[in-house]
């Protein structure tokens, strides 16, 4: 091992134009490797972030009342079906399921919440909203509205409110200013306790939050919510904890990939996009190492010839070659890791989402090229090896 | 008795050694069955004109390639069953090669190359090694030029690095094809000297190929090759054409 060591490091040096050549190669091809891969992964990250961090992960809500067709022994009375009108539903035994959620497994976090329509208003303007009533610190859990406190307190109870400040600013509310909700019930009266800046327009300009009591009041749910939101340990086993809820307690439960089929498509399609651009980057770096090596085989046939002559068994030759590719490898990976990493970082500075570096992806990378190097080695080391010493030094075998 | 003491004695023996490269009708046999001893410390020249199978059968004595048929034994082992891995390390161990055109390893230095042969017995250079390489240098008139690499030393120098790297395992028998074929008389007579001195003194076995008579008449024995078979066998004079000649 030394002595191939030794040897394939003086094969590497003497062809050094060569050599340096195919190590740009690898070095660009790890760095891409790296820097697409940092890329699409912060994305991904970012996008996730974004849409989960204003929603929740599984939404558990009644059962819709499933319209069925009149009958009378058999006979089908009704010709057509309609489906009902919508109307109020009790959420019957929402503290026991609260209960049940919070043991199941893959589950981390369960918030009741009361959400109705309103109209919110300061004198003459007016603004649909959402009432959102919920203990705030399980609210915390599923929207983190606390960390994107633009002004105030992240606080609710009593008439106090949360409100955005898409919604502050066309109202015209500041801090402890009164406006008025609007329900079918009637008026009343919050007061601006905190104004946040979520990042997601469909809160920002369109959320009242409260305590759960204050909107159990205002939408007329007393003691009742509309929905259990739900966190889960894994986001990608959002659908099948929601499939299993659905089976064990009949309520519905919808996962956040079922409500934003658009976005799961566009995040698989990046993945896809990026193994590809990655394959065929990996590809075109073996190829130029086995191009590379396949070209110093003929060159040197006749030192392999004089080495096994000499008595170089046929293994130590293949060793030789083999570790050219793991050294094109190792040195590649290490100045191609260094390359794409800095590249990923300086975009960071102006992009809009912020690129990590995932130490998966580097690990990833330096063993993918540290493989491509040994595989695309294998065939001119193999060739090397089987290599006739007598013709090789004849240099016509 | 007597078989067992001569077979002892012998580095090399080959019994009815045929070679022919090819298949079917393409098929040429080159050797036509050599019979051959050499001794243990004998110098012998290997004579013949171009094409009479010179190369092929130092080929075959140096384990390089398998014969078609015929017994081959180095060292009183018959070479025949040995696999690559076998025949690889008999090659380390008992034979030192040294080629027309010297054939040094161009990405490794002049001491390298000379301790390669050790290095590729051990897996690896050690300073003892070096030592003994840089002795050898210095007995081929190369103090000082270990460092060096092959292309900064002169046809001739190469050819005495070559020498020293066939010394360097201290083999019983050498082989060497056309040792003095492409350099200068000095030079050539430089060489020769070399390889009758190591013969001299550790009683290494020579297998010279050559064209050159004034070489071959140098050698103890001289063995004449011509398309293929062992024509004739014996003292310079009894083989050399030129010299008997002059003789007369």
């Amino acid at each position: 091992m030394r002595l191939a060591l030794h040897l394939a490091w003086r094969f590497l040096r003497e062809g050094r134009a060569q050599s340096i050549l195919i190590l740009a190669g690898v070095t660009i091809g790890v760095a891409a490797y790296v820097f697409v891969s940092s890329i699409i992964a912060s994305l991904q990250r970012d996008l996730l972030s974004r849409t989960l961090g204003t929603q929740a992960q599984i939404v558990v809500s009644p059962p819709e009342p499933e319209a069925r067709a009149l009958r009378e022994d058999d006979t089908l009375i009704a010709r057509r079906v309609e489906p009902p009108e919508p109307r109020r539903r009790p959420f019957d035994g929402w503290l026991r399921h609260v209960r049940a959620l919070e043991t199941t497994e893959g589950v981390s976090a369960v918030c009741p919440k009361v959400a109705g329509p309103a109209l919110a208003g300061r004198g003459a303007a007016e603004r649909a909203v959402l009432v959102v009533g919920a203990d705030p610190s399980r609210l915390r859990e599923i929207v983190d509205l606390a960390s994107k406190m633009k002004d105030g307190a992240y606080r609710t109870g009593g008439d106090q409110a949360l409100v955005g400040d898409g919604l502050a600013d066309e109202l015209g509310l500041r801090l402890g200013a009164p406006f008025r909700v609007t329900t079918d019930r009637g008026p009343t009266t919050l007061r601006v306790a905190g104004i946040f800046d979520s990042g997601a327009a469909s809160l920002d300009d369109g959320w009242v939050v409260t305590s759960l009591r204050t909107a159990q009041t205002i939408t007329g749910r007393p003691g009742d919510v509309t929905e259990l939101d739900l966190r889960v340990d894994d986001v990608y086993e959002a659908e099948s904890i929601a499939a299993s809820i659905e089976a064990r307690t009949g309520l519905e439960a919808v996962s956040w990939m079922e409500r934003n089929r658009d976005l799961l498509t566009a995040l698989k399609s990046q993945d896809q996009s990026s193994t590809m651009i990655r394959v065929f980057v990996m590809l075109a770096v073996a190829m130029g190492i086995a191009s590379v090596l396949v070209v110093s085989v003929v060159q040197r046939r006749g030192q392999i010839g004089i080495l096994r002559a000499i008595g170089a068994s046929q293994r130590l030759v293949l060793g030789v070659f083999l570790l050219q590719g793991a050294i094109f490898g190792v040195i590649g990976a290490l100045f191609g890791v260094a390359l794409g990493a800095a590249f990923a970082k300086g975009l960071g500075n102006v992009t809009l989402f912020a690129i990590e570096l995932e130490a998966s992806i580097l690990i990833g990378a330096a063993s993918i090229s540290l493989a491509t190097g040994l595989v695309s080695a294998l065939l001119p080391a193999r060739r090397a090896a089987r290599l006739d010493p007598a013709a090789a030094i004849r240099g016509d075998g | 008795m007597m078989g067992a003491e001569v077979r002892s004695d012998a580095m090399l023996e080959l019994e009815a050694v045929k070679k022919s490269f090819g298949e079917g009708e393409a098929r040429v046999e080159v050797l036509h069955g050599i019979d051959l001893r050499v001794r243990r410390g004998e110098l012998v020249a290997l004579v013949g004109p171009s094409g009479s199978g010179k190369s092929t059968l130092l080929n075959l004595i140096g384990l390089l390639d398998r014969a078609t048929s015929g017994v081959l034994r180095v060292q009183g082992r018959d070479v025949a069953p040995l696999d690559d891995v076998a025949l690889t390390k008999l090659r380390g161990e008992a034979l030192g090669f040294v080629f027309q055109f010297h054939h040094l390893v161009p990405a490794l230095s002049v001491v390298e190359n000379v301790m390669m042969p050790a290095a590729l017995k051990r897996g690896g250079f050690d300073a003892a090694m070096k030592a003994r390489a840089n002795a050898l240098l210095e007995a081929v008139g190369l103090k000082g030029q270990g460092e060096r690499l092959p292309r900064q030393l002169s046809g001739g120098m190469q050819q005495r690095v070559a020498v020293a790297r066939a010394l360097m395992n201290d083999p019983p028998l050498v082989l060497a094809d056309e040792p003095t074929g492409n350099l200068d008389t000095q030079s050539s007579d430089q060489v020769f000297e070399l390889l009758r001195e190591r013969h001299r003194e550790l009683g290494t076995a020579f297998v010279i190929v050559t064209h050159d008579p004034t070489l071959a008449a140098r050698c103890e024995r001289v063995v004449r090759l011509v398309d293929g078979r062992v024509v004739a066998d014996g003292t310079p004079d009894e083989v050399l054409e030129d010299r008997r000649a002059r003789k007369a």
